[in-house]
Parts: C-alpha cells; sequence; structure tokens
C-alpha cells in the first residue's frame, strides 16, 4: 500500500502547545488521583512540577466515572499475607506476590482518605445490621481509621454510598495539583480533553521516555509535554472483542467503553516489556444490563444455578478437577465461569441469579422496615454503578425478591486492576525479600527508564480494584519523584519536531480531506478505512479467531495464526484511518491502541501452551493447564519501529507461603 | 440505554461558558448542535449509560431511554442529585414505581482540605516503603522478610 503523508496540504494544520514539566501524569482515573495526591506532598517542596493530561473531565473519568457501590480491597483487620494468597488463588497459581503484598500494606490509607474527604461509607449497627454512610454518622459510629467497622460484602470488600465517589477522588487531586502549581509558578498543570497518543524517547539516550505527544479534542491543538517521568495510568481495553449487544448496546460494556487500551500501546510503543497479556477477564455479569453480582452473592448470599436448579459449581466440580486442578478446587473467577459454560453448552441455560430465594432467607429474619431497607440495598448497588441496569429490570418489569435474574459470561476485557492481570512487567519494591528480576530501582517502574505504570495496566497483580489502583497510584508517585531527584541534571530532549508529530497525530484528517469527494457518501470510500469500522473489523478477528463468545471462548494455534494474518492487514489499514472531526480523530487513535492491544494479548495467548485460565479463554490444542512447563509469567517486548516481537518466559517465584 | 435530550427543555446552556453535558461526558458523546443550539448525543451506541449528563443537566432536559436492542419499551430511571444526596425515581413498563435516596457525599462540595493536619514528606525516607502520611505517622510497613 502507498504510505501516505500529512503535509497540511488538505487538512489544517493545528496550533502545538509545548509544555515543560517535570513528572507527567497520563489519565486522569483512580491511579493517577492517588498520584497527583502523594506526588504534590514529596515533590512540591522541592519545587518539582507535576502535569496531569485528562482524555475527558477528571470529576467523571476512568472506570469509577459512573461511581461504584463498594471498596473491593480494604485490609482492615485482614493480614495482607491473606490477600497475596487469594489474588494468587484467583489468578491461577502466577502472579507478582511482591506487587501485591505491597499494594495490601498501603492501600487502607487510600480508603481512610476517601472517608475523610467525605466518601459514606456504610458502618455496622449496634445490632448488626448495616447503616449507610449517613445513618453510620448520626448514629456517631467511628471513622473506619478510628476503628470504624465497616460493612463487609466479603472478606476483602465493604460497602459504600459511591454515587460521587470519583468527584471526591477527583477533587482531591485537583487540589493537589493546584497547590504544586503555585508553588511551581505554572500557568497550567491540569489538562482535561487532551487525548494523549503516543510516547517519545530521548534523543540521547534511546530506552528512556522524555516526551507525550496528544491532542485536544475540542480544538485544534496538539500538545507535546516533555517530562523527566511519566506514570501512564490510561486504563485497560474494551470493546476489543466484538460485544454479545449490537447496533446501541455496544456501548454498554461491562468495563467502561472508554477505556481503549491507551494505557497498553503508549508503554507498547515506548518498548515496555509487557507480562501476561493472555489474561483476559470475562465477568459472569447480570444478562445484557451487565450489572454487579458481587453484592447478590457476597452481601444476600443469593445462589447461580442453572435452569433445572442445579448448581454447576457442585455438578462439574470433579471433571473440572481432571484439568484443572489444584486450582479448580479453589473456585476461582474462572473456574466458576468453566463451569457454567458447561452447564450452557449442556443446554441447561439460562444460568439464574436466584435473586428472590435470598431475599426470601434474609426476610425470614428481618421485619418490614429492614427488608425495605434491604431491598434499597440491593437497588442501590446497580444505581451506584450499573444504573442500566436498573433500567433494564424497570423494562422488563423484574421485581428481585419476586424472580431470578440471568446471568451470563461477558464479552472478554482486557485489565489489571480488577479479576484480571494483563500488563506490563514493573520493577517491585526491594524490601519483600523478591527475585533480582522482580526490581530494578524504583517501585511501579516498567523496564523502561523513566515510564512507570499504575492501575489497570501494571501487570501480574490483578485484584486492587479502585482503592488499591489510587493507592499504586501513589506509590508509583512517590518512587517517580525519587527518580526525578537521583536525575538532577537531566533535560528531556526528543528527536521528532513538533511539525513531524502534529504531521503524525493529524494524519487521519489528512487522509479524509484529501479523498472525501471521490465518492458522494464520505461513509463508502476505497481511500480510506473510518474509524467504526476499523472498530468492528478488530472485533470481528478477535472474536472469530482469538476465542470470543462466538467460539465460546476456544482458540488454538491454528485460529491464532490465522487471526494474526487478518490482524496484521488491519494494522496496515490503520494508516489508512480517517477522521472528519476531532470526536474521529480520538475514534481512530483509540481504536489503533485497541489493535496494537489485542495483537499483544493474541500473541501471549499463542505462546502460552496451555489453558490456564478456563472460562476466559481455551487452546483447544492444549486443553489442561500444564505448571510442568507454564507456573511462569509469560513476557514480551513490541519493537515498534520494526514492527517485531520478542516473547519469553519468566520464573514465578513464591513469596507467600501456601 | 442512550441518552436523549428533550428538545423543549434544552437551552444548549446558554447562560453558562460551557455546556453542561459536553463538559461532563467521560466519552465526548454530548456535543452542541450549532444550528439548533440544542445538545445531542453524537454517537448513541457508545453511550455506556453512566448518567453523568443527566445528573448534571441544569434544565433535566437530558434522560435515557433504554437500548432498543434488549430492552422493552416504558421503563425508566431519573435521578435528582443534590449536594449531599442522590434521588432516584424508577418507573416500570407496568406504572410502577420505586423511589430512593442515598447519600453521596457527607462533606460540603469543595471543602476537602488535602494536606491539613497531615505531616510533611520527610524525603529522607523517599526510597523506603510507606506513603507520606504513613512515615510521618511513625508507622512502620510490615514486610515478608
Amino acid at each position: 500500500m502507498e504510505k501516505e503523508t500529512c503535509t497540511f496540504s488538505y487538512c489544517q494544520k493545528p496550533e502545538i502547545v509545548e509544555v515543560e514539566t517535570d513528572l507527567l501524569l497520563i489519565g486522569g482515573g483512580m491511579a493517577c488521583c492517588g498520584a497527583a495526591f502523594e506526588a504534590a506532598r514529596w515533590a512540591t517542596p522541592k519545587g518539582i512540577k507535576i502535569t496531569m493530561v485528562d482524555k475527558a473531565a477528571t470529576d467523571r473519568s476512568g472506570a469509577v466515572a459512573m461511581g461504584l457501590s463498594a471498596i473491593n480491597t480494604y485490609m482492615g483487620d485482614n493480614d495482607p499475607k491473606d490477600y497475596v494468597k487469594m489474588v494468587r488463588g484467583d489468578l491461577m497459581g502466577i502472579t507478582r506476590e511482591d506487587l501485591v503484598y505491597d499494594l495490601g500494606r498501603h492501600v487502607d490509607d487510600s480508603v481512610h482518605l476517601f472517608e475523610e474527604w467525605g466518601l459514606p461509607i456504610w458502618k455496622k449497627a449496634d445490632d448488626g445490621f448495616s447503616l449507610d454512610g449517613f445513618q453510620a454518622n448520626e448514629q456517631g459510629k467511628a471513622m473506619l481509621k478510628d476503628g470504624g467497622v465497616p460493612v463487609r460484602s466479603g472478606k476483602w470488600q465493604i460497602m459504600i454510598n459511591g454515587e460521587s465517589y470519583k468527584v471526591i477522588v477527583a477533587e482531591a487531586a485537583k487540589k493537589a495539583l493546584e497547590i504544586n502549581r503555585q508553588a511551581t509558578g505554572v500557568a497550567q498543570n491540569h489538562f482535561e480533553r487532551v487525548f494523549i497518543v503516543k510516547l517519545y524517547h530521548d534523543a540521547n539516550d534511546p530506552k528512556r521516555v522524555a516526551a507525550a505527544a496528544g491532542f485536544s479534542v475540542r480544538e485544534n491543538k496538539i500538545y507535546l509535554f516533555k517530562a523527566k517521568a511519566m506514570i501512564n495510568a490510561s486504563g485497560g481495553a474494551v470493546n476489543v472483542f466484538r460485544p454479545r449487544s449490537t447496533q446501541e448496546g455496544q456501548g454498554r460494556a461491562w468495563y467502561p467503553v472508554w477505556n481503549s487500551g491507551s494505557g497498553y500501546a503508549l508503554g507498547m510503543q515506548a518498548g515496555a516489556e509487557l507480562t501476561m497479556m493472555e489474561n483476559r477477564f470475562v465477568p459472569a455479569r447480570f444478562k445484557d444490563g451487565y450489572g454487579p453480582v458481587g453484592a447478590w452473592f457476597l452481601f444476600f448470599k443469593a445462589k447461580a444455578t442453572n435452569s433445572l436448579g442445579e448448581d454447576y459449581c457442585v455438578t462439574h466440580l470433579e471433571e473440572t478437577k481432571k484439568l484443572y486442578s489444584p486450582y479448580a478446587e479453589k473456585l476461582g473467577t474462572c473456574i466458576r465461569n468453566h463451569m457454567m459454560m458447561v452447564d450452557m453448552k449442556l443446554g441447561k441455560g439460562p444460568i439464574l441469579m436466584n435473586t428472590h430465594h435470598a431475599m426470601a432467607e434474609l426476610a425470614k429474619t428481618m421485619d418490614a422496615k429492614r427488608i425495605k431497607h434491604l431491598e434499597a440495598e440491593a437497588w442501590e448497588d446497580f444505581l451506584d454503578m450499573a444504573i442500566g441496569q436498573a433500567g433494564l429490570w424497570a423494562c422488563k418489569n423484574i421485581e428481585p425478591n419476586k424472580e431470578p435474574s440471568e446471568i451470563m459470561p461477558t464479552e472478554p476485557y482486557l485489565l489489571g486492576s480488577h479479576a484480571g492481570c494483563a500488563g506490563f512487567w514493573c520493577s517491585g519494591p526491594e524490601d519483600l525479600g523478591a527475585p533480582d528480576h522482580y526490581h530494578w530501582g524504583y517501585n511501579r517502574m516498567s523496564t523502561v527508564p523513566g515510564l512507570f505504570m499504575a492501575g489497570d495496566i501494571c501487570g501480574a497483580s490483578g485484584h486492587k480494584f479502585s482503592s488499591g489502583s489510587h493507592a499504586e497510584g501513589r506509590i508509583a508517585a512517590k518512587s517517580a519523584i525519587a527518580f526525578i531527584l537521583d536525575h538532577p541534571d537531566y533535560k528531556p530532549n526528543i528527536k521528532a519536531t513538533a511539525d513531524e508529530i502534529a504531521g503524525e497525530l493529524y494524519m487521519p484528517f489528512e487522509t479524509y480531506e484529501k479523498y472525501k469527494t471521490i465518492s458522494t457518501d464520505p461513509a463508502i470510500n476505497p481511500n480510506y478505512i473510518r474509524p467504526k469500522m476499523l472498530q468492528t473489523r478488530l472485533q470481528k478477528i478477535a472474536d472469530e479467531y482469538f476465542g470470543g463468545i462466538s467460539t465460546w471462548y476456544m482458540t488454538s494455534k491454528t485460529m491464532l495464526d490465522e487471526g494474526l494474518k487478518q490482524l496484521t492487514l488491519l494494522k496496515e489499514d490503520s494508516q489508512k484511518m480517517a477522521a472528519s472531526n476531532l470526536h474521529e480523530l480520538m475514534r481512530c487513535w483509540e481504536n489503533f491502541h485497541r489493535i496494537l492491544s489485542v495483537e499483544a494479548h493474541a500473541r501471549h495467548i499463542l505462546f502460552r501452551e496451555e489453558t490456564r485460565y478456563p472460562g476466559y479463554y481455551y487452546r483447544g490444542d492444549f486443553l489442561p493447564i500444564n505448571d510442568k512447563d507454564w507456573k511462569c509469567f509469560v513476557n514480551s517486548k513490541y519493537d515498534a519501529e520494526n514492527n517485531t516481537w520478542e516473547l519469553k518466559k519468566v520464573p514465578y517465584v513464591q513469596l507467600v507461603a501456601d | 440505554m442512550p441518552s436523549f435530550v428533550i428538545a423543549e427543555k434544552c437551552d444548549g446552556c446558554k447562560a453558562q461558558d460551557k455546556t453542561a453535558c459536553q463538559y461532563i461526558c467521560p466519552n465526548d458523546l454530548m456535543t452542541l448542535n450549532r444550528d439548533t443550539m440544542k445538545a445531542i448525543n453524537q454517537e448513541p451506541e457508545q453511550c455506556w449509560e453512566c448518567y453523568n449528563c443527566v445528573k448534571i443537566c441544569p434544565q433535566q432536559a437530558i434522560e435515557v431511554r433504554a437500548y432498543q436492542d434488549f430492552a422493552p419499551l416504558g421503563g425508566n430511571v431519573i435521578p435528582l442529585r443534590g449536594t449531599d444526596s442522590i434521588m432516584w425515581t424508577i418507573k416500570f413498563r407496568n406504572g410502577s414505581l420505586k423511589r430512593f435516596k442515598f447519600p453521596i457525599r457527607t462533606t460540603p462540595e469543595g471543602s476537602i482540605d488535602i494536606f491539613g493536619g497531615k505531616p510533611e514528606a520527610d524525603i529522607s525516607k523517599i526510597k523506603q516503603p510507606g506513603f507520606f502520611s504513613h512515615q510521618g505517622a511513625g508507622k512502620t510497613m510490615p514486610t515478608l522478610k
């Protein structure tokens, strides 16, 4: 294919804004909000400048934009060692125990801050029932940091009134940035609606990152941020596989639809080593609305069964053990999915969450007032974090106390903060006795000097959730400040000129303007591909070849090889992506990021010759788990310049005894 | 369940410096139609139904209509977000109603004093485990060794 270049012969040249900073925070979600808070305390007295760049408005950006009904990682009286055991068990034995333990010992401080800042947290009443955040205050219940007793929906989860969770956390982050801005005398250090697309290496040190480029989605402006260190916390990848919903409903992904793989793509293009990209998450959620089931399982003690009333986690356990012992016995998230899918394939669906039985059981010990309170709690679980599920139940006249509701495994997602662990290979803390290959000086730094990772994309360390992502952002920020202090004379400098970068980022505009009049309908044109079709083709390839819903998550070497061929052509076509406005330009680059994320995912699945995560995906040619050969990490490195990949096994070391 | 704008109610946020829904939408969906000077959802199939446009609209001009690829008509969910709590009205297809009120915040908006009463960071401990807050309070972080 002829290579296009953008010389601004057809589209308007944007204004180019260069910003020099010290620590750049890419993203505005929980991790970067945590990073802003912690960094401001360490950096400000030293005159170190912090800048945050967010694709959206920080009050409502990232995975917590809608709100949450629970904080899923709060240690309280638990030992972080037990947290490591839980994470290891759920992620089928392979996890970076240093990173997980480190998170566990830090995370509660973030939760205590949230409560201090105004997040309402449920407390246990004297009679053992639950009080919402207001009732707890009225009754003088102590704050968590002073020994207040939260309402646990599970060993690690606490219930909150979390509609404004992100707004509260963002307020603190914005204040931290403002304190730093005033002290360092810069004009602006918080950029909203600026989408970072690509990182650039230092001109003198080709391994190190020195700059990040992006564009405003509101006006014709390119931004070039030069920084001494960066924290990349720009999220996982959603809508990379063909979703179950069609047309309108495609936005109702379980994970936020705006998490477009930018976190992975930015690091990959900078040459950062990936780990466990074969991992994915397939949550089983209420069908179509994808509302949360955790509170129903853990808090209301509801049971899921097939339509014949059989508990698939009992009926299929023995046969599951034959392939997936000793992990099957732990009944981790993917194993439960696996046994559910066995029943679905046997035609024993729909799978039902028996909400009505659970409510009836709980009502036995409660009076009418308490039952009303309980009903409100059940609805709040949806209204805080998956409002559409409440709407779906309203449209279908479903009353959870009267009838069960269908649950369903979703399309696959790539992420590393929930029950998944796809991300980058990052340095861990040095004081935990971890082997040498786990740390290289700066906690949460990737293999690229100066580039730190947090939240969804710090790999092999799942189950951080919202609080853990905030805490991890803080850990990364503190260590990035140490990195900056250790390199006092460093000045970031890149080879590419601002004009070259602007040309690269605005290429889809140039292509569109050049060719749009050739056909009478600019949507159908042989010279380019619009972002919607770029995404559609990616989803079809991922779904059909890499184990999506249409093959019941099944793939194999032959399927992966063929899919990668198709993906290579799509990647070539991405050079011809076309945008008619800034919104589409954002979609073009988002989908390019999705393509890179999916390629990493497929190559890792191809490399790992076993089925480590049944219920998430299957290698039909290597169906059992194989601890003898594969109880190890799979790491990879993408060379963006030459478009080549290196994959390797990396030893797993157990740090916490069984 | 894409959001939609009620033509009669939307005034294009003309009294403000920017359109509220356009400002808040995490997925850059809400935009102002310069001809009608009213907001529209420009890409309804990418709407997550986060309701942030609905909650922020000063005219209560935005609602959500369930995704028609799986939801029957007739139900809706309407929030009314205040400074410390949120009211929800859920209307079922069969006409029945449920109303809930939940807390959202225990402190006044804008009141967070982030470093008030908090220790300074001790730069000599920057490479040791623990946040500035742990270290300033003299807390020793547990370790596996």
